[in-house]
């Protein structure tokens, strides 16, 4: 994201257990991704739009995907997952959603 | 300046642009069937809301007072304007802020990027303004 000048922390992901069957009861996560395009104040506006997040909570959010790289900004069954990175997707995020 | 970019965008999202895949990222980074079926499933309707954003701004252009619904929508025009623009110029976070010189090929394009990020700000702010900063679910 652009607005501040930082360097961003390189962070070990968790690969996923393989799995045969996708099971729908269990979590999935929603993750965003730092991108250098998307300004901070968009992405804040976008979590609290999308979630009903508290300022506060939006901007925390927003500031773990520009120092860290990605967030998880919300969980649920697959199909909440899913639609939930449809419409990050709509806005403009890079969202990806993966096994919890 | 502004006029012309709702229209390019239009026509680009017709083609096979590679920049275009930004504003389409994949869901699933691991499980190609389901991202397959993801893409199947939100791909027309993600073209259909870009253009529909890109109408809404064509058509307002001149108007010095908009609505809610309609500055949403100049809002997702400008993201998806920026993102292919930023996408196409390959910006990093550090070119944003050190800008380019000014002898650069790409600097006037730069110029729009930058422009263009400066307007959508003003609208997130007052976007934002209208938002309730304790939320509904803290």
């Amino acid at each position: 994201m652009t607005g501040s000048s930082t360097t961003t922390v390189p962070v070990e992901v968790d690969q996923p257990a393989d799995e045969d069957v996708v099971d729908p009861e269990r979590l999935w996560l929603v993750i965003v991704w730092n991108d250098p395009i998307n300004l901070m104040s968009y992405v804040t506006y976008v979590f609290q739009k999308l979630f009903g997040y508290s300022r506060e909570k939006a901007t925390r959010l927003m500031l773990d995907v520009h120092h860290k790289g990605k967030a998880v900004v919300s969980s649920g069954t697959r199909e909440r997952a899913e639609f939930d990175t449809y419409r990050l997707h709509a806005h403009g995020l890079w969202a990806t959603l993966q096994r919890g | 300046m502004l006029r012309t970019l709702p229209s390019q965008l239009r026509a680009l999202l017709r083609s096979d642009d590679p920049a275009l895949e930004r504003l389409f990222p994949p869901a699933y980074a691991e499980d190609p069937e389901l991202e397959e079926e993801y893409r199947r499933l939100v791909r027309e309707d993600l073209v259909a809301s870009r253009q529909s954003s890109l109408d809404v701004m064509e058509s307002t252009i001149d108007a010095t007072r908009l609505d809610e619904e309609k500055v949403l929508a100049w809002l997702g025009a400008l993201n998806d304007l920026r993102l292919v623009l930023g996408t196409r110029l390959e910006v990093t976070e550090d070119l944003y802020e050190k800008g380019l010189p000014q002898d650069d090929p790409r600097a006037p394009a730069f110029a729009v990027y930058g422009y263009l990020g400066w307007l959508q700000e003003q609208v997130v702010e007052a976007l934002a303004a209208g938002v309730d900063p304790a939320g509904s679910r803290g």
